[in-house]
This record gives C-alpha cells, sequence and structure tokens, in this order.
C-alpha cells in the first residue's frame, strides 16, 4: 500500500517475487494500476489519500470478528492498559480528540496517558503549540517517547473488558469504519474490500505471518505518520510483528536515506534519532532527563550513555565532566527549520546561505515555484551533484523567467558549483531499508575535481578551523575543539576510519567498543551513533561481510552488517510465545532454551540474552532491568507494542481518517475535515484548493497524484543526463482514464496541461485502462497521475510535476502532502509567459482563493480562527 | 565440415554441427514474462556493456514501450501489451467500478497514426529516432486486439498488462547466418550467433533471412548488429548483461538443457497457481527453425507480444528448392536439346 515497489524499487522486488513463487497472495492497494499490480493477484484501487479509512476498516473487521491473535496481543501490545478518565476520543468530539487548542492548532497530550502515569516533557518543552513547531514527535525516532511510571505497573484488564482499556477503546474508535464506509470513501466496492479483510486475516497466525510495504505514497501525505501507525495496528492486533515473514517493510526513498536519517540531516535530530536541544536544555542533566524516564523500561533510560559518547566523539579531549562534556556547544533549536520553513524564510529574506548536497528542490521538492524563488534571494548557494541540475541553473534557466520572475541580470544569488564523486569512485556504507548497513569499495578514480563528501566537509572543516584558530570569540569555540582527528590518506579522509569513529571506542584502551551496551555516562567511551555500535566489532568492519546465502542459513547474518547489533528482525523476541517456545516450527525465528539458560535461535535475539520468560524484575527496578520476560518491545517505555499511543503524536493517540488538505469531497465520518494539526502556510505564494465545507471545489474536480518511473531517479540529475535512460522515457507525460479523456475531450499523445491554484504543467496524454474512475459518496471521482522527474536542463526536458503542489506539512515529522491534491485538467498546452500568471489567477478569483484558503483547521462549527502567516491578512488575495 | 551442415530440423549439437570440435554445452536464454516487471534494466545493461548507441528520444505511446522493437541499435526490447483480457490468478479490481469503453482502442489508432507518418512506416523503431510531423490523430486504424477479444460491453471490466524482454533467439538454424554471403555471421562453439563486424560487408541478406524480424543494419554505416549473447563474457565465464542486470530473474542464462528441463517445470508450477495460459515458446527442436537458443515462456499466444507464431527458416526449403531448380533446370535442358533436336532438319 503505497508503494509501487517493482518500479521504485526493482532490485527488493525480486524477493517478492520469489514469495509469489511459494504461493504468496501478493495485493497491491494503490489508486493506479503501475508495474506491481501488474505481477500482483490483486489490484484495488483506491482513492488517493483515503488509506485511515480502509485500514481503520480492516481494523474495525477484525475486532468485531475478533480475529486478533489473543495468545501474541494479551501479553504483548497494550490492549489490556487502562487509559485515563479524562480521555475522549473523536467518536465523543465529531473527530478530535481531547485536549485540542484551536488557536494553536495543537493538542495538548495530557488527558491520552495510561491510568496512573505521566509523560515526559517532550523535548524540553511543556509548551504543545511550541513542541509542535519543533516537529518534537519525530525526536523519538527509533525508540518511542517516554511514559513515565510504566515500570510501576500500569493499571491492566486482562479480559479486555473494561471500557477504558486500550482494546475497547480501539473497537469504539474503529466501529464506524463499516464495509460500507470504506466502499463510500475509498471508491473500494464491499465484497472486494472483504476479500482483502479475508486474505491478511486468514494468512496471519501461529502458521502464517503477512508482511505489509509502504513507501512515500504512505509518508507523504498531512496525516502520513498515521497511516504507518495504522497499518501497524493491524500488524500488531494480527501477530505479524517481531516474526519473520511478517512486520512493516518501510522502503526508502534513495540508496541511504535510511542512513540519512540514522545519522540525521535533519534539522531536529542527532545522530541515533537523539533530540536536539533546545534552549530550555541548560545542563547536560536536564537534556538526559527531558528524553528519560525514572519510572520507564527498556534501553532509552541508557540515553546518558549515548549523549556523553557522542559528546566525546565531537569534541574529544576538550569534552570533560566539568564542562558537561562540551554540552554547552551543541546548537539549539527553538522553532521550526524544517525544510519548507526555511525556503519561507530565504523568500523573505531572512536567510543568506544555502547548502545543497545530492538534493535538486527546484524539481524534487513540493511547490518548485517557491522552492526556485527562495534559491533566487540568496547572497550564496552551494550545490555539489554530479551535473549541472536545475538548482544549479534556477537563475538563467528557471520557468520563471518567461514570466518575469526572475531576470538573471537581477538574481542576486552566487552560485557555487563543485562536482560530487559518484558512489563507484568513493568509499563508505549505503544503510538499506532493512537498516543494513553495506560497505562499498572504490572502484574508480573520480574524474577531474569531482571529490567525495567526506573529502568536501573534512576540509570546509579544517580550512574554517584554520581561519578561526586566532579567534578568542567564545562564540568559535565549538568548532575549535572538535576533535577532527580522522585518518587521511593523501588528501582523502579514510571512511573507514569515519566508520570506527561511529562504531567508538573505549578511551581508556584505545580499542574499539563491540555495541552500545558497551558504552559509558563517564566519559570513558565515545561513539559517533549508538545504534551503530558494533559495525566495527572486534575490529573488524562488519558492513563489508560479503557471504554468499548460498553458504549460510536463510536470515544470512553474514552479509552485510544490520543495526542494532546485526539483529535482522526487529523485536524478534515476539516470535516465540510468552512462554518462550516458538508459535509453530514454520515461524520459528528465536527462542528460550531453557537448558542453556539464553534465548537463541536464527537471528541475534533482540532481548536481553539471558532473561527467562518469565522474569518478573525486583521492585524499583528501571531501564533494560525493569524489562518483564514477556517485553519485546524493548525500546518501548513500557515493553509493550502500542495499538494506542499515549504519548508522541501529535495528531492524536489513534489514526483517524481526515480527508486530504486538498480534498473533492466532504469528510463522510466526522464534522472534523482535515488533520485538525497538519501545518498549514497561509501566505500569498503558497496558496491551497479550496475543500470542502469551503465552497468551489468544483473549480479543481480532480484527485492529483505522483509518483516515479523506473527509468528515472527522483528529480532526474542522475538519468535525465544519460542517454540510455532518457530514451526510455523520454518525456513527461500525464495518464488518464479513458472516461476522463472523454470528459475533457483528451487525446493520447495529445497536448493536455494540468492545473491547480499554484501552476500549470504541460504533458503529453496517455489515455490507460490502467486508470481508473472511482464511485466516492454517490459522485464518480477521476484520478489525473504524473511522473515527476522532468524540468529545464538535461537530454530530456519538461515542466516541473512538483510545482503543481503547495506546502501543507504532516504535523509529526513535517514531510509534505505530495501524494495527493486536486487540480483541474484541460486540452492542448499551457499558456506562456505573463499569460501563464494571468491564466492562474483567473483560476484563484474563480475558486475565490485568499490566504486564508485551507487554513481553517478545525471545522465541526461555522466559520473559525485561520491559520495565516503572521503579519498577513486572512483576506488578502494570493498574487 | 561445410559438407555436413544442416539446415533444418532437430540437431543435438549446434556448435559441432558447424565444425567446432569438443565444445563446451549450447547456452542460451530462457526468459520467463511472468515474473518481468518491465523495468527495462535489460536493455540498459546491454547497451552499456556492448556499446550500442542510443537510438532516439521518442514517446511512443505504447503503454511504457519507448524502444518499439528490436533493431540494430536495441538488442533488448521489453514490450508492454496492455488489454482487455483477464489474466489468470489475478483480479485487477475493475468490476464495480463506474467504468466506461475501455481507452485501448484510442492508444492503437494512435500508435499505428504516428507510425503511418513516420518516414520508413515505423521501422525505425529499435534503430533511429522517429521523425513525426503531423499531430496525432485518430484515423480509425483497426487495432492491435486480436478478433474476439473485444467484448462489446459498455463497462471495461477485464484488463491486463503484459511485460516481456525480446532478444535474438539464436536459432538452431539461423536464416541470417545459412544466407550471410561473408561470413560476418558465425556459430560461436558456445552454440550462439553472432555478427564480426569488421567483416560484414552491409549487404543487408540476413535482414531479411531473419524469421524474427531481428537482425538489423544501422544507418550511418550500414553493417548489421544484433544481440550476441555477450561473447565476450561469455569467454570470461561470465553471465550475459542482461541476464546478470535482471532483478526478478525473468532472464535466466544458462546451458539450454538445463533451462529447458527448468522452463518445463515453471510452467507446470504456474498451471497448478492458475495461470493456465502459461506456455513456452521457442523450445521446441522440432519447429521451423530447429528450437531457439533464447526461448521464451508467454501467457499468451506470440502474436500478442508481437511474435511470429510459426516462424521458419527461410534456408530450411533450400535442398528443396535446389532440387526443384535441378529438376527445372533437367526439363529446361531437354527442351532444348529436343528444340535443338526438333529444329535439326
Amino acid at each position: 500500500m503505497g508503494s509501487n515497489m517493482a518500479e521504485a524499487h526493482p532490485v527488493g522486488f525480486q524477493w517478492v517475487m520469489e514469495a509469489k513463487a511459494n504461493d504468496a497472495t501478493v495485493i497491491h492497494i494503490d489508486p493506479r494500476f503501475t508495474r506491481t499490480s501488474a505481477l500482483s493477484n490483486l489490484h484495488v484501487p483506491l482513492r488517493g489519500g483515503t488509506d485511515i479509512a480502509f485500514l481503520g476498516g480492516v481494523i474495525n473487521y477484525i475486532l468485531s470478528h475478533e480475529l486478533d491473535f489473543r495468545e501474541y496481543v494479551l501479553p504483548y501490545t497494550n490492549a489490556s492498559f487502562l487509559v485515563s478518565e479524562n480521555y475522549q476520543d473523536t467518536e465523543d468530539l465529531d473527530g478530535l480528540f481531547s485536549g485540542y487548542d484551536e488557536a494553536k492548532a495543537a493538542y495538548d497530550p495530557a488527558t491520552w496517558l495510561y491510568e496512573g502515569t505521566s509523560g515526559s516533557a517532550s523535548a524540553g518543552t511543556d509548551h504543545h503549540g511550541d513542541a509542535k513547531e519543533a516537529s518534537t514527535s519525530y525526536q523519538h525516532g527509533s525508540g518511542g517517547p517516554v511514559v513515565e511510571g510504566a515500570t510501576e505497573g500500569i493499571v491492566v484488564d486482562p479480559t479486555l473488558r473494561h471500557p477504558r482499556c486500550v482494546y475497547q477503546i480501539l473497537k469504539r474508535h474503529f466501529a464506524r469504519y463499516t464495509p460500507e464506509m470504506v466502499e463510500a470513501i475509498c471508491g473500494i466496492p464491499k465484497e472486494r474490500f472483504l476479500r482483502i479483510c479475508t486474505a491478511w486475516t486468514s494468512n496471519s497466525g501461529r502458521d502464517r505471518t503477512a508482511a505489509l510495504v509502504y513507501s512515500v505514497g504512505w509518508t507523504q501525505h498531512s496525516v502520513g505518520a498515521q497511516f504507518i501507525r495504522a497499518g501497524s495496528i493491524i500488524q500488531l492486533l494480527l501477530g505479524n510483528i517481531g516474526r519473520p515473514g511478517g512486520g512493516i517493510f518501510a522502503l526508502r526513498g534513495h540508496a541511504s536515506i535510511q542512513g540519512s536519517t540514522d545519522i540525521p540531516t535533519l534539522f531536529n535530530l542527532l545522530p541515533g534519532y537523539l533530540p536536539m536541544p533546545t534552549p530550555a536544555h541548560s545542563s547536560l542533566a536536564a537534556y538526559i532527563e527531558s528524553i528519560r524516564g525514572d519510572k520507564q523500561k527498556g534501553f532509552w533510560r541508557n540515553a546518558d550513555t549515548y549523549v556523553v559518547s557522542l559528546l566525546k566523539e565531537y569534541w574529544g579531549d576538550a569534552a570533560t565532566k566539568d564542562n558537561d562534556f562540551c554540552f554547552g556547544y551543541l546548537p539549539r533549536i527553538n522553532g521550526d527549520h524544517g525544510t519548507y520553513r526555511t525556503v519561507m524564510d530565504m523568500v523573505d529574506g531572512k536567510v543568506f546561505g544555502y547548502f545543497l548536497l545530492g538534493q535538486n528542490p527546484a524539481v524534487g521538492s513540493a511547490h518548485g515555484k517557491l522552492q526556485r524563488l527562495g534559491m533566487a534571494n540568496l547572497d550564496w548557494l552551494v550545490v555539489r551533484d554530479l551535473t549541472m541540475i536545475e538548482s544549479a541553473t534556477f537563475w538563467k534557466d528557471a520557468p520563471e523567467i518567461e514570466t518575469g520572475e526572475i531576470v538573471p541580470q537581477q538574481c542576486r544569488t552566487e552560485v557555487f558549483f563543485f562536482p560530487a564523486a559518484a558512489h563507484v569512485e568513493k568509499e563508505g556504507t549505503f544503510t538499506q531499508t532493512q537498516r543494513m548497513l553495506q560497505w562499498r569499495e572504490k572502484a574508480v578514480e573520480p574524474a577531474g575535481d569531482q571529490r567525495s563528501e567526506l573529502w568536501f566537509f573534512y576540509h570546509l572543516g579544517r580550512r574554517i578551523r584554520q581561519r578561526l584558530a586566532a579567534s578568542a570569540d567564545e562564540r568559535d569555540r565549538p568548532l575549535l575543539d572538535l576533535a577532527w582527528d580522522y585518518e587521511v590518506h593523501a588528501d582523502e579522509p579514510s571512511a573507514e576510519d569515519v566508520l570506527r569513529h561511529i562504531n567508538g571506542h573505549d578511551l581508556t584502551t584505545g580499542q574499539v567498543v563491540n555495541g552500545y551496551l558497551d558504552l559509558k555516562a563517564d566519559g570513558t567511551t565515545s561513539c559517533g551513533c549508538w545504534i551503530y555500535s558494533g559495525v566495527y566489532a572486534d575490529g573488524v568492519n562488519q558492513a563489508a561481510r560479503r557471504k554468499s546465502r548460498f553458504e549460510q542459513d536463510l536470515y544470512a547474518g553474514e552479509w552485510g552488517w544490520v543495526w542494532p547489533l546485526n539483529r535482522r528482525v526487529l523485536y524478534n523476541r515476539a516470535s516465540a510465545d510468552a512462554d518462550g517456545k516458538p508459535w509453530s516450527d514454520r515461524k520459528a525465528l528465536v527462542w528460550w532454551d531453557a537448558e542453556r539458560g539464553e534465548w537463541t535461535g536464527h537471528d541475534v535475539p533482540d532481548f536481553p540474552k539471558d532473561k527467562p520468560p518469565t522474569y518478573l524484575p525486583p521492585q524499583g527496578a528501571v531501564g533494560p532491568d525493569a524489562l518483564h520476560g514477556d517485553d519485546p518491545f524493548i525500546m518501548q517505555s513500557d515493553g509493550k507494542g502500542w495499538l494506542f499511543a499515549p504519548t508522541g503524536l501529535a495528531d492524536g493517540p489513534l489514526p483517524t481518517h481526515y480527508e486530504p488538505h486538498e480534498s473533492p469531497v466532504r469528510n463522510l465520518l466526522y464534522g472534523q475535515q482535515g488533520n485538525p494539526t497538519r501545518k498549514v502556510y497561509g501566505r500569498s505564494d503558497n496558496p491551497s484548493n479550496p475543500s470542502p465545507p469551503e465552497l468551489h471545489s468544483e473549480v479543481f474536480p480532480f484527485v492529483f497524484t505522483t509518483a516515479r518511473l523506473t527509468e528515472h531517479h527522483t528529480a532526474g540529475g542522475m538519468s535525465r543526463t544519460l542517454p540510455y535512460l532518457s530514451e526510455l522515457q523520454p518525456e513527461l507525460f500525464v495518464e488518464v482514464s479513458p472516461e476522463l479523456a472523454a470528459q475533457r475531450g483528451l487525446q493520447h499523445l495529445g497536448w493536455a496541461h494540468v492545473i491547480t491554484s499554484r501552476a500549470a504543467v504541460e504533458a503529453r496524454v496517455v489515455v490507460t485502462d490502467r486508470m481508473v474512475p472511482l464511485r466516492v459518496q454517490d459522485r464518480v471521482v477521476h484520478q489525473i497521475w504524473m511522473p515527476y522527474h522532468w524540468g529545464s536542463v538535461g537530454l530530456v526536458q519538461g515542466d516541473v510535476v512538483n510545482d503543481l503542489f503547495g506546502v501543507v506539512v504532516d504535523p509529526n515529522v513535517f514531510i509534505q502532502e505530495s501524494k495527493v491534491a486536486t487540480c483541474d485538467i484541460q486540452p492542448g498546452r499551457r499558456p506562456r509567459g505573463p499569460k501563464l500568471l494571468s491564466y492562474l489567477a483567473d483560476y484563484r478569483r474563480r475558486a475565490e482563493i485568499t490566504i486564508a484558503t485551507g487554513t481553517q483547521l478545525a471545522t465541526m462549527g461555522p466559520a473559525g480562527i485561520t491559520h495565516t502567516e503572521p503579519g498577513r491578512q486572512s483576506t488578502e488575495d494570493s498574487p | 565440415m561445410i559438407g555436413d551442415h544442416s539446415l533444418s530440423g532437430p540437431l543435438d549439437d549446434v556448435a559441432a554441427d558447424a565444425g567446432h570440435l569438443a565444445p563446451p554445452p549450447r547456452v542460451g536464454f530462457f526468459t520467463d514474462t511472468s515474473v518481468c516487471i518491465g523495468c527495462k534494466a535489460c536493455e540498459v545493461a546491454c547497451k552499456e556493456w556492448n556499446l550500442v548507441p542510443e537510438d532516439g528520444l521518442n514517446l511512443l505511446g505504447m503503454s511504457f514501450d519507448n524502444t518499439g522493437m528490436l533493431g540494430a541499435n536495441s538488442w533488448r526490447h521489453v514490450a508492454f501489451i496492455e488489454q482487455q483480457v483477464p489474466l489468470g490468478n489475478q483480479d485487477t479490481g475493475l468490476a464495480g467500478l463506474p467504468t466506461g469503453p475501455s481507452g485501448i482502442e484510442q492508444m492503437t489508432d494512435a500508435i499505428s497514426s504516428t507510425l503511418r507518418h513516420a518516414e520508413r512506416g515505423g521501422g525505425e523503431l529499435g534503430t533511429t529516432p522517429l521523425h513525426v510531423d503531423s499531430e496525432p490523430q485518430s484515423l480509425g486504424m483497426p487495432s492491435f486486439d486480436r478478433p474476439g477479444a473485444r467484448t462489446g460491453a459498455e463497462d471495461r471490466t477485464d484488463f491486463r498488462w503484459l511485460m516481456a524482454s525480446d532478444v535474438c533467439k539464436h536459432c538452431t538454424h539461423a536464416g541470417c547466418l545459412d544466407v550471410c554471403p561473408t561470413g560476418a555471421l558465425l556459430r560461436t562453439e558456445f552454440g550462439t550467433v553472432v555478427v564480426q563486424q569488421d567483416i560484414c560487408n552491409g549487404c543487408g541478406y540476413c535482414v531479411s533471412g531473419c524469421p524474427y524480424g531481428v537482425i538489423d543494419r544501422r544507418p550511418h554505416d550500414g553493417r548489421a548488429q544484433k544481440c550476441t549473447l555477450c561473447y565476450d563474457r561469455l569467454r570470461d565465464g561470465l553471465e550475459p548483461a542482461c541476464a546478470k542486470a535482471c532483478p526478478t530473474d525473468s532472464i535466466q542464462f544458462g546451458p539450454l538443457e538445463e533451462l529447458r528441463a527448468h522452463a518445463a517445470q515453471r510452467v507446470e508450477q504456474l498451471h497448478e497457481l492458475g495461470v493456465t495460459e502459461a506456455r513456452l515458446y521457442g523450445h521446441d527442436p522440432n519447429d521451423g527453425v530447429g528450437g531457439n537458443g533464447a526461448f521464451f515462456l508467454l501467457l499468451d499466444e506470440p502474436e500478442v507480444y508481437g511474435l511470429p507464431p510459426d516462424p521458419v527458416v527461410p534456408t530450411r526449403d533450400l535442398p528443396a528448392m535446389w532440387k526443384y531448380a535441378g529438376i527445372a533446370a533437367s526439363a529446361f535442358l531437354a527442351a532444348a536439346v529436343a528444340a535443338f533436336a526438333g529444329g535439326g532438319h
């Protein structure tokens, strides 16, 4: 679901084909019939952005037929936990949870907690409105947020009958997600929906497991994090987590994007999902206390060892106990510094310089025009890429030059282009979807001035430190005190040495540590990323292992290295029953060996090795020691899988169907139309198409979605420059159903243009039976699809499809909603030059769009509060 | 060894027949189209390895196929076929949706119109860029659907999207090789058929000699080009580039005998899974070319994929033709003699 695996992840899809050859049923749920659908047993078209309505329907089916895997659900999830008396559900509040503040468009999650527990002060702030601004939800990363008091026992009802137990809350919350409702919202006929429910439930249990795959088709939504939560609930209810053949596969969008969240390129994270500190964190102790609880279970309790080891890695000998290990040197965040906020600040003249590394936002990011206008308003821009991409050449060839919005002679941005070494021209690791690090050797020397990222940053740091060497300014200390002590061969830093630093060292012996359990909080260990600790265990580059799968068992533990500690299946304690026995012979993975008194099996046990399944901790135990023998979810502060998330999400403890920011229809389930906490940016350069209950949604009557083609690579920098790839998909096209083609007079291979309030984009028409209209709430909804790889440079060129999207983001992770919007489509090419601007203005006039459009987040009552940018009038027209 | 070179029928050792002493086992491709995901990695890997040039940045509108067909500059070609036909063991989810008539006719009409307006009537595909001046228009051309494929119903309910990677068949009896007057085409020790570029004089006999329309001449120098089954890689003990790159093992490389055995099992397996339309193509040594070195598992008749249903090597009838020619010549001679005899007055 939300994944076109065969096209976007063809190499991984070989395993799906292998499973299919072993008689697995492959179901593809996606708005259009793709190359993935062509290889599936069942394709189910649904309306883009309605995934929670669908998944909620499955949850309701499971619960109302009591098809959950009870022997798994009862011990391993929080199904029996009681929730606070003050909790109110969307059932009570017409689509809102308790704690909503309309003025801030944010929740105070205090009422969502388990009875008798308290939440942590999330990332150092108690102000939920501010927390929303900093995307604090994401900072819990692999661990999950703290539930304080979990060690003291949470009130439970093992009969699952108490009206306030999670199981009953879940049942009540999803009761209205009936097959009829699924049909009316998603456009999936009831019989087909029930067929999927049967397939999913009958292929789960002791003997069988089902896997769920998603990609950016799920994440790029204003409710994206909750799509994944909904999938997680199903997989937990059916016992498909921590077991072989089960799980949730989050397919990442590029090589090593997993790596770039583990060792993050995100504004609010430090390596290993440690939160970026805020100004409230006046000391190291205060910071650590905000990450962990005194009465929590699990391995986040050891956060102090992770943090201190990281600081020791950054600042080496300069980091001492007396100076808080240089904690004060870490930058602080005090709000939204995400990519979209930054671009708007560039437009507004608040940002002066920008680094782009392997990213082409002029084509690849939502609202391409905003990206280009932002970059055209900088002092300097550094672009490191393989080729001259649009984000380096926008000042002379952006579409805005034709409309007069960018004038090359007046564009003030100075662009520095640095040619980058390609992946075969440098050594290092990729971390893929499975959290697997795979080492790659350098195959050829980079040509000309091409250099690795490592080279660039090492020498940039070296030169800046050289320049500042004589500085007495206190603010330069963090840079000057950096350890910056990597091995360098000729002038190239050694990637293996960097990996050793990431793995960590015992500073008393100088030896590498063998895993994060070796880390200490007293400054005697260093570690660049605690979850990667062990990748250099025993002084060996474990990521470089290449033992053939034909020479080892099914789990191929000696191929590469998987974090944490080479565990292939996370939370694999759950692959055995509460007594530690495999659920079945067929699905045995990890089990308790009573004779030897340890966990053993085909995988590295993801559990304290010698803790028996019946273990009960002594009074007062905390952290890993407080884990019971049947607490498989060792990173969670209560040791359980969360059906209900008492803390950690900005938009509610349970997934709830909200319509996309731009939708042609009213939310059938609640008065609340869209995600009430989504982040909107109401400003004249970021208009929204109206959605019900706003008027004039009929001006943009169709649902629009985008995706990739196998033949091209994201924003095209790596494919539109190559003849062998360009010839395979040489031109931008738009896919429409024959029904929509007939309605709008579109001819196969003729021209058409797609229009939103932001842009009009032209493309050749492909009329195909792979697109199909859906019946939604007694009306026919047409969906339009485009690939987004084209831009103004390269062997093949075309309009930038991402110009059609505006900026609205998920409140948890700040990912933009770029997989669904509304649009119009007309035959023929789009107007050009200034005529294009007046054409779009005319659309906005017809739809009566102002900067307030789409920014009234609470929609249960009459016109309420709109959330336009500060200092802007809500009645202000878009330009 | 020319003396006992056979021209048709089954042949146990094709390399020995061509004169190789103690050749290695014959190798080939088994392309299982039922797991092809249409990624075109085979096309790219082939071009990268063999330095085959780009052949035009044309949007063809033939579903996702912008290569068109095999040619001098496309030695692998992935066909994409959209049809109003159900596929065994697949539910496309169309039933019950508010559909109208299929758009496949519009697609095929637009393509045939484009091809008709092209300089070489579409013969450019796979070899050179296509130059089309006119805007596409519906000419009401007959569609590519097979007779009976149309249901006539207003609502479309059936659909399938077939993908298949086509390649030179490396025939047991290769028409191209048999008609080549210069010896540029040769049978390798692996039983494959390869053109030697330094010998080819560009006469083009091989182009008409191929019953599959595979081999083609490169426009700028006129020399014939086609898949070599990566002869250079084979000699280094490597598998061909396309098979190496194929992520789902749709393209399998190996000794032909093993591939044939495996293919037979695969058909059986698919039949058990409900894909009853699975069948092999080009595997039979008794067919018109003596069986292919590159054979296929298809999900419908070969015509659906643009493959000839009953290919015959043109030289199959050569002995018979010579025989008839001999008889005819004798008859002429007799007549001439008779004429002289008759005119001996």
